[in-house]
């Protein structure tokens, strides 16, 4: 496939992610407004005012428009692999010109910001190999106040899934308005310090119609979705019903001796999109209907 | 629960009559004020410099927006709060030096900046995290710019905003702390949640 391909549809997703909201975030705050207290619901309703806002005049949804994350599913017979790294560096440059994007990426020893978007391994790129030709680019806008309070941690694997959920709901308690609720939950276990967290963060991907396919873990999902908000924190942690929209959970398997678990916050600004480029360089776009 | 509408330069007096949950709507003079403007804007203070402009009886507001500049023109993209509580730091020495009167930003403040507030008379807005496009549509002018040396996020952005809000008071003048009265609520359901999933605290 062509690089300048890769660029226009890696440009197209940085812009329906940061402007259009996935539908089954919007369907779940609007199912929020609905049940909310009077205090959550004038939270609740500025945040709908300001979705439809975005829409209309074409804006980033908020002004922290995150740090910018690929997920690319690659054919092993695409062409032109060696070169979408490039692309995407290109393509999030264009973006943040033109969308435009706030420049979020600063280097961590001397603050200077770079002004595009870009810098030693950012925008980060996760990798995953299929068969065939296809080349599948996931992008995630990932927002600074819902990341600074992402936990990991090292449980003790003696006291089990009940360890897990007290980490979780400190977490959560601990994060309080910070990470804007209502916030989706990405959780996992097991693998590594550094796994669960990758597969924590890549779980916020899932819509929050799609649940767990194991029926016990689906379950864990839906206590935890409960028990957060039994938490009273609400939207913007002003008080009320709704702490967090949805909840997912991944794991790997653990070592015997290790129990890692991690929560990954994400702000109800849930920037996400998807697209597929097939070898013949005709695109679908997964997640949202192009927009312009 | 009371709705109030203020105009900049606010006085002492107006800012005492505000309680929690009330709600506020700020026309007038706003700044933006990050981590590294308030480092900065505390630092002329000690060094006896004066501030690109005076900020009594302002909104300062915890901000970072996405700007855009058409022709010689700024325009505001989407200028939605950030977390202020990594303004904490700063805030007392910023409200007692500077005599803004509105704090605007998501999240809430602790203690120290509460107790400034209460003694020198100030309130702590919060405006919905991530309504960015509301709040850039809320601001009618960009007047200058100060500070881009700090970058986009970090500078001091000057703007005029016309009825910015809705704003809850969730600290007023008066030691009140809605952020610390839920997180209170939120101790006592957390243990309840506890025993629902039967844990030990």
């Amino acid at each position: 496939m062509d690089t300048a391909k890769i660029e226009e549809v890696a440009f197209n997703i940085l812009k329906q992610a940061v402007i259009y909201l996935p539908d089954d975030v919007k369907q779940a705050l609007k199912k929020a407004y609905a049940e909310e207290t009077e205090t959550g619901r004038i939270q609740l309703k500025t945040i709908l005012d300001n979705i439809e806002l975005a829409e209309k005049s074409k804006a980033p949804v908020c002004q922290d428009t995150g740090t910018i994350i690929f997920y690319v599913k690659a054919g092993d017979k695409a062409k032109n692999l060696g070169k979408v790294e490039e692309a995407l560096i290109n393509a999030t440059k264009k973006a943040t010109a033109e969308v435009p994007l706030r420049p979020n990426a600063v280097n961590p020893f001397t603050g200077k910001n770079s002004g595009d978007n870009t810098g030693r391994n950012i925008p980060y790129i996760n990798w995953e190999i299929t068969s065939g030709s296809d080349l599948e680019m996931t992008v995630m806008m990932k927002g600074g106040g819902s990341e600074n309070v992402c936990m990991g941690g090292m449980l003790v694997p003696g006291e089990g899934i009940k360890g897990l959920k007290k980490f979780i709901v400190d977490a959560v308690v601990k994060a309080g308005a910070q990470p804007c609720p209502p916030t989706i939950l990405g959780i996992a276990i097991g693998g590594g310090a550094d796994i669960s967290m990758k597969l924590a963060k890549k779980t916020l991907l899932k819509p929050l119609t799609e649940h767990n396919p194991d029926p016990e873990i689906a379950a864990l999902e839906k206590e935890i979705y409960e028990v957060a908000n039994m938490t009273g924190i609400g939207p913007m942690g002003l008080g009320g019903k709704t702490t967090v929209l949805g909840v997912h959970i991944d794991f790997a398997f653990r070592h015997p001796a290790s129990f890692p678990a991690a929560v990954a916050f994400n702000c109800w600004a849930s920037r996400r999109a998807s697209a597929l480029i097939k070898a013949d360089d005709t695109v679908e776009y997964l997640t949202h209907k192009l927009k312009g | 629960m009371a709705v109030y509408k203020l105009r900049t330069p606010i006085s002492e007096a107006d800012i005492r009559k505000l309680k929690v949950n009330d709600v506020l709507y700020v026309t007038g003079t706003m700044v933006t004020a990050r981590d590294q403007a308030h480092r900065r804007a505390l630092e002329f203070f000690k060094e006896g410099k004066p501030l690109p402009l005076s900020l009594e009886g302002l909104a300062v507001f915890h901000c970072g927006p996405v700007m855009s500049k058409q022709g010689d023109k700024w325009i505001a993209v989407a200028a939605g709060p950030t977390t202020s509580t990594r303004m904490d730091i700063f805030e007392d020495e910023f409200i007692k030096n500077f005599k803004v009167r509105v704090v605007i930003g998501k999240g809430g403040m602790g203690k120290r900046t509460t107790d400034a507030m209460a003694k020198y008379g100030a309130v702590y807005g919060a405006f919905t995290g991530g309504a960015a496009i509301l709040a850039a549509k809320a601001i009618k002018n960009v007047r200058s710019v100060e500070w881009y040396d700090l970058g986009m996020p970090e500078a001091m952005w000057v703007f005029e905003a016309e009825e910015f809000g809705p704003l809850a008071v969730a600290i007023d003048s008066h030691g009140n702390n809605l952020f610390t009265d839920v997180q209170k609520t939120v101790e006592e359901n957390k243990q309840r949640i506890y025993q629902k999933l039967g844990l030990s605290p």
